[in-house]
């Protein structure tokens, strides 16, 4: 099998799906001329014109508004956002038109919207340049979130979201760019809704997604090292959300660590840590644990900005803890 | 600053004006009296939906279009199928002109299982695809981009079709305007599309005059900014908007670029069924401007040139008013959604 880095997965994913479907179009900042600020993009106004890989004005709700109404038409709009810090400008037209606008035309429409890029923090980008949006876009019924860890995933997760009639909010691992794994050549889909065991084990599981799954197979390997057998759980999509997958696990572990950038409070790992005492407490033996971002604004320091992050340290205290050693 | 007084900002503000219907009408009398027909059933429509929010039969917001008729009735009278128009929530005389059933529209705003959105959306959110009413928004400036959108997709797919995109004078203060007639402006360069603008200029958003609300009052100059031409039309006049109409929408799907027009209206009545009118405005203004109500101009001109006699009218407005009764015992007799319509249409399985 071919060795892809994540950005050419993804763009081979977007490149394909042109080549098969003459509806997708690409919409964003310097994704043409330029070539895409992060080369997602790079090489596909050449392949397939001006028409089909527009280069926007820094207009984000001008823009995710436009490719809401092709997408209301039938096209299949692709929208880069430089990076989902940008997103708040379009906010309005994800969660008022978007998410909505199927549910109160009493399903008279559609939008198949993809809109992608990168987020997430931990380069230094500090406080307006560093977010972690799952949790927040999660929120709003109509909206499919998705964050894809892995180079299999994003080309096989990119294709279904491209192909699903809904607004898809696609959530990059932006820091995993430049990460390589096997991706098959050709066309093959990733569903949206099932958990994947990136790490099978039986004494806790670890959940996350994004770029900490990476981070979460790497303390399960030092806790090995300690007789710990974790299961890395990584949850792909955000929403829809996958209790059955998560649950699976902890009737088989019955201890979960649950690991995430973002802010604690109304976040992801809340939904996930309720979920399990929802339908798996009396398989439980300890509280479930998160490890979250600190709650602050992001900062810029090097060091400052790595503690405001989930370090492996805090994770493998936190697995301690909930096998009590 | 003091609180303005509503006597001290009417000053400047523009003022109905007076012309007469002397002049001979340029249409048919056929064709008058079908636009006619159509002003007077919304008409009549907007005053029974009054009535039944006043009952508490109508819940939500209810943005009513009265006086404001002729502006819907004559750009859509070039409707061509295939078009895509797009408005904010003052919408029903849109739906009801581009063929919607007056009972669904009713039933929707009655919150019924047979409304025209199974009484999903309400008063703000009419949608009526299969007949080009690709709905009612309810963010000012929201649905301008989408409007926009839409115009490249029928180009980019080869359709010979146009968008008309509505909105008030509230929205041209807000970024949404501005983005998206920017993209329009620049996407029109290359036959990318084919879009008009038709800007609803009543002169207040909410409470809140033009004057009070930007110190550029000249609102079709805004296009200026993205290359997009314009021109103004008197939106009391249905001829004018007629003539403006067949005008800019052969323009429009000719050249596949943007045009706007500024539309000078007046909505006589509040700007939600119930707010504190006369705060914002004077009983005086509102007095000038239903002089040159849309309905009652047309009907002194039929009258002034014999081309109806009063029975005649009265006839029309009869048969309007026996379809608006109907569609209110419809919407009345409706049962309520079912309840299983609570969680279908959030995504596409």
């Amino acid at each position: 099998m071919p060795t892809l880095t994540y950005r050419d997965a993804l763009r081979a994913a977007m490149a394909d799906e042109m080549e098969r479907d003459e509806s997708v179009v690409l919409l964003g900042e310097d994704i043409g001329v330029y070539g895409g600020t992060h080369l997602i993009t790079n090489g596909l106004l050449d392949r397939f014109g001006p028409k089909r890989v527009i280069d926007t004005p820094i207009a984000e709700g001008g823009f995710v508004g436009a490719a809401i109404g092709m997408a209301m038409l039938g096209l299949r709009p692709i929208v880069e956002m430089m990076t989902w810090n940008f997103s708040f400008q379009a906010a309005d037209q994800l969660i008022q038109n978007a998410a909505k606008i199927r549910y109160f035309s009493g399903g008279q429409v559609s939008v198949p919207l993809v809109v992608r890029g990168p987020n997430g923090g931990g380069v230094q980008l500090s406080a307006q340049h560093t977010h972690s949006l799952e949790g927040f876009y999660g929120h709003f019924p109509g909206l499919k979130v998705v964050a894809p860890a892995t180079p299999y995933d994003v080309k096989g997760m990119m294709l279904t979201a491209i192909r699903d009639p809904n607004p898809v909010l696609f959530l990059e691992a932006g820091a995993l760019y430049g990460t390589k794994g096997e991706v098959p050549e050709g066309d093959y889909t990733v569903p949206f809704g099932k958990v994947r065991v990136a790490r099978e084990g039986n004494d806790v599981s670890l959940i996350s997604y994004g770029r900490q799954v990476n981070m979460l197979l790497h303390v399960a390997e030092q806790l090995a090292e300690e007789g710990i057998d974790a299961e890395v759980i990584d949850l792909r999509s955000i929403r829809p959300f996958d209790a059955e997958g998560i649950i699976a696990s902890v009737k088989k572990t019955h201890r979960a660590v649950v690991v995430q950038e973002q802010w604690r409070l109304f976040s992801v790992a809340s939904e996930v840590a309720a979920i399990i005492q929802e339908q798996a407490f009396d398989d439980l033996d300890a509280p479930v644990e998160r490890v979250s971002g600190a709650e602050v604004p992001a900062p810029y320091a090097r060091n400052l900005e790595r503690a405001a992050f989930p370090s492996e340290n805090q994770i493998s205290d936190a697995v301690r803890r909930v096998l009590y050693r | 600053m003091a609180v303005t007084t509503a006597s001290k900002t009417t000053r400047s503000r523009p003022s109905p004006k007076s012309r007469g219907t002397k002049d001979e009408p340029t249409l048919s009398t056929k064709h008058l009296l079908e636009l006619y027909r159509k002003m007077v059933t919304i008409r009549i429509f907007e005053e029974a939906c009054q009535r039944a929010f006043r009952e508490g039969k109508i819940g939500g917001y209810l943005h009513l279009y009265i006086g404001q008729e002729a502006v819907a009735t004559g750009f859509l009278d070039y409707y061509r199928p295939g078009d895509r128009i797009i408005t904010a929530y003052r919408d029903h005389a849109h739906a009801l002109l581009l063929g919607a059933d007056p009972k669904a529209v009713m039933a929707e705003l009655f919150g019924k299982g047979t409304g025209l959105v199974k009484g999903k959306g309400g008063s703000m959110h009419l949608f009526s695809v299969d007949q080009g009413l690709m709905g009612g928004y309810g963010i000012v400036g929201g649905h301008i981009a989408l409007g926009v959108g839409m115009a490249y997709a029928q180009a980019y797919q080869g359709q010979p079709n146009i968008v008309q995109l509505y909105f008030g004078d509230g929205a041209i203060h807000n970024g949404g305007f501005h983005e998206a007639t920017n993209l329009s402006g620049l996407w029109g360069k290359e036959k990318l599309n084919p879009c008009l603008f038709i800007l609803e200029n009543n002169h207040y958003g909410m409470g809140t005059s033009v004057e009070r609300a930007t110190a550029m009052t000249d609102l079709g100059a805004k296009f200026d900014s993205y290359g997009i031409e314009h021109e103004k039309v008197d939106g009391m006049d249905i001829e004018a908007v007629i003539a403006c109409a067949k005008r800019a929408t052969e323009r429009v799907r000719k050249s596949g670029a943007p045009y706007a027009i500024e539309v000078n209206t007046y909505r006589t009545v509040p700007h939600g069924a119930a707010d504190f009118i006369e705060r914002y405005r004077t009983k005086e203004e509102v007095q000038q401007w239903r002089k040159r109500d849309p309905i009652g101009l047309l009907e002194q001109k039929l009258l002034d040139h014999d081309r109806a006699d009063e029975e005649q009218l009265a006839k029309i407005r009869d048969e309007a008013k026996a379809i608006v009764d109907e569609a209110v015992q419809f919407a009345e007799e409706s049962p309520e959604p079912s309840l299983d319509e609570l969680t279908t249409d959030v995504y596409v399985d």
